[in-house]
């Protein structure tokens, strides 16, 4: 008996499995887990149909990805899935680790004051999926349909005829763009004869969900060689429904299967949790690797998510990587689809994207690396880092048991206009928006909720005209681009009421900043100038490479 | 007379770790144990200053944990 029911959805028939000919669809979605019902959404929510194909009919089973960082909450916000995320989920800021007996180090995520998001909440993929399923079925752009697995892909100048096999047998279908976010074991890389390059990593570690009433506090405990579990690591975490996430690293020796069997399990966390009643929910037997495909984007066929790229577990860096890919490329795939941009936008999905899986490859093998060192030099150096941190400042900063996955700055994209005037690096062209409180049109709420999927002029004015001569810069573009006033003043479409807009963006009677369609800043200036960013919009559709 | 310092100096900590590690991950125990002895001796040198590296080494010995009895 789990805390959790998983749900099961029907399959619906559809007339695509009587034809002779495949049906034609604009994009085909591959997998309906977190990426690909998240992508769905916001193509959808951009005006595009989409068709999403899943072998099976359920949620996640098991937590999965469990930490959803503050990007992924904005980019779900948007995605109007931010309040129940918000109220399902556990919010947590400090993070404890221990070595041995005793706590060598600690750390507090509490973010400033002033955004809606916090740092981090801890809920289970499933509970994440099926939100995101209840408002898939409610967007008339998105069909879903269960129980269909994809069996062949033959790429085509014009798109990807895919063959699947449903309960209605098999059939095909010819999709303009197929997305295939089917995860790390993808079937349609393999299908494609496509490499994953990088590193596994020669360690096994049983995950598990437990069910128990416990007053731990919610927080991230990580444990070096604890009495309970000698010479390993162990991490403890909370989730909804008083369920723990426990790791336990058992070693590359371990059997996956031995260790799954309930003999094995229960007298390691009886170890550690003592005598206090809990049941097991989930029980799995992971080997990490951090690798990527060479690229993401295959002619007609494009790769989010898992399928894409893999890292290890500590930094939180696969399932917010993943939303964070799909936030990049379904403005793109929708501009395309609309005729607005060229074909050759959706390269610059491959640029941005594997940047950002490389940063998030980095920093989740250097953490692996420190978890489960190799070798007799790299295990003393983090055995040493670990005694002087019970006594030195500077050696808690080596301690590295992941480390905060934060959202990539696209810097050196081609869509990026360089800065030529005079700013603070923070927020360079290519960064996410930060959020910050305002007011609009009298009522409390949030600069992001401003930006929403929109193109977005943020305009400090220096005098009445320039704003005008902006909205009129804009108005003959392929785009609808809405330009909004900013300041401190109560006469401001976006008032800043706390002064921290102002100081987050440096704001000047004059600055001027557009943000693209995913929230990431693509130029700005100290003055308006109708030209730069007219020039400025084009460049981030791909349009013009200045 | 100086004291060694234990406060946050380095900007870089990930980074450098994962040169530290980079080095010396192929090398076996005996090998190892003389990387970190001529790293040792080269940062000695950078310091410059015969008592505070001294005080290091009274330091390190004395942040020796204790192994665990039953560790395996």
């Amino acid at each position: 008996m789990g805390t959790y029911t998983y749900p099961r959805f029907a399959y619906r028939p559809t007339p695509d499995a009587t034809w002779g000919t495949p049906a034609e669809h604009e994009t085909v979605v591959v997998g309906a887990g977190p990426v690909g019902l998240a992508f769905a959404l916001d193509l959808a929510r951009r005006g595009r149909r989409v068709l999403l194909l899943d072998d099976d009919d359920t949620v996640s089973i098991g937590s999965r990805a469990i930490c959803w960082s503050k990007r992924t909450l904005e980019i779900m916000d948007r995605l109007g899935l931010g309040d129940r995320l918000l109220a399902k989920g556990v919010t947590w800021n400090v993070g404890r680790v221990f070595f041995r007996e005793r706590e060598i180090y600690r750390f507090n995520l509490l973010p400033e004051p002033g955004h809606r998001m916090p740092a981090f909440v801890n809920l289970q993929q499933y509970y994440f999926e099926e939100y995101e399923v209840d408002a898939a079925e409610r967007e008339p752009g998105i069909e879903i349909r269960w129980k269909t697995r994809v069996v062949g892909v033959e790429p085509r100048d014009d798109g990807v005829l895919v063959a699947v096999e449903s309960p209605q047998g098999p059939y095909r279908l010819h999709a303009q763009y197929l997305i295939a976010c089917d995860g790390a074991k993808s079937a349609i890389r393999r299908m494609l004869g496509l490499e994953f390059r990088g590193k596994v990593f020669e360690d096994r570690f049983l995950i598990t969900d437990v069910h128990m009433q416990a007053d731990y506090p919610a927080e991230r405990w990580f444990w070096f060689e604890p009495p309970f579990h000698r010479g390993q690591s162990a991490l403890l975490h909370k989730q909804a429904d008083n369920v723990w996430r426990i790791d336990l690293q058992l070693g590359w020796q371990a059997d996956p299967e031995e260790e799954k069997k309930p003999e094995r399990v229960i007298p390691r966390l009886r170890a550690m949790l003592g005598e206090r009643p809990f049941e097991i929910e989930w029980v799995s037997v992971y080997t990490f690797q951090c690798r990527r495909l060479e690229r993401f984007r295959h002619g007609r066929v494009i790769f989010a998510g898992d399928s894409a790229h893999q890292v290890s577990p500590f930094g939180a860096r696969g399932g917010n990587g993943g939303i964070q890919d799909i936030d990049n490329l379904a403005w793109k795939l929708a501009l395309v689809l609309a005729g607005s941009a060229p074909e050759s936008l959706l390269d610059t999905y491959d640029i941005e994207r594997i940047h950002a899986a490389d940063e998030n490859i980095l920093n989740s093998t250097r953490s692996t690396d420190f978890i489960t060192p190799k070798g007799a030099g790299p295990r003393a150096l983090r055995d040493a880092v670990l005694e002087l941190s019970e006594h030195f400042d500077f050696a808690r900063r080596f301690v590295n048991s992941g480390r905060l996955s934060l959202p990539a700055v696209y810097d050196g994209s081609p869509l990026n206009t360089p800065d030529t005037d005079s700013f603070p690096a923070a927020m360079r062209p290519g960064s996410p928006a930060i959020d910050a409180p305002v007011e609009v049109a009298g009522q409390r709420g949030w600069f992001l909720h401003v930006l929403g999927g929109d193109w977005v002029v943020l305009h400090m004015p220096a005098a009445q005209e320039d704003l005008a001569r902006l909205r009129q810069a804009v108005a003959e573009l392929p785009v609808d681009v809405r330009v909004v006033s900013a300041g401190v003043d109560p006469g401001h479409e976006v008032v800043d009421v706390e002064g921290l807009l102002t100081r987050r963006y440096d704001l000047a009677p004059g600055t001027t900043y557009l943000f693209r369609p995913d929230q990431h800043v693509a130029a700005r200036w100290r003055r308006a100038d109708a030209a730069a960013l007219r020039a400025a919009v084009l460049r981030a559709m791909g349009r013009e490479s200045a | 007379m100086a004291t060694v310092r234990t406060d946050v100096r380095l900007q870089d900590h990930d980074g450098t770790y994962a040169e530290i590690v980079e080095a010396c991950r192929d090398l076996d125990e005996t090998r190892a144990l003389r990387f970190f002895a001529r790293l040792a001796l080269l940062l000695a040198n950078q310091v410059g200053d015969d008592g505070l590296v001294r005080e290091a080494v009274r330091l390190a010995r004395e942040s020796e944990a204790p192994t665990p009895a039953s560790s395996g």
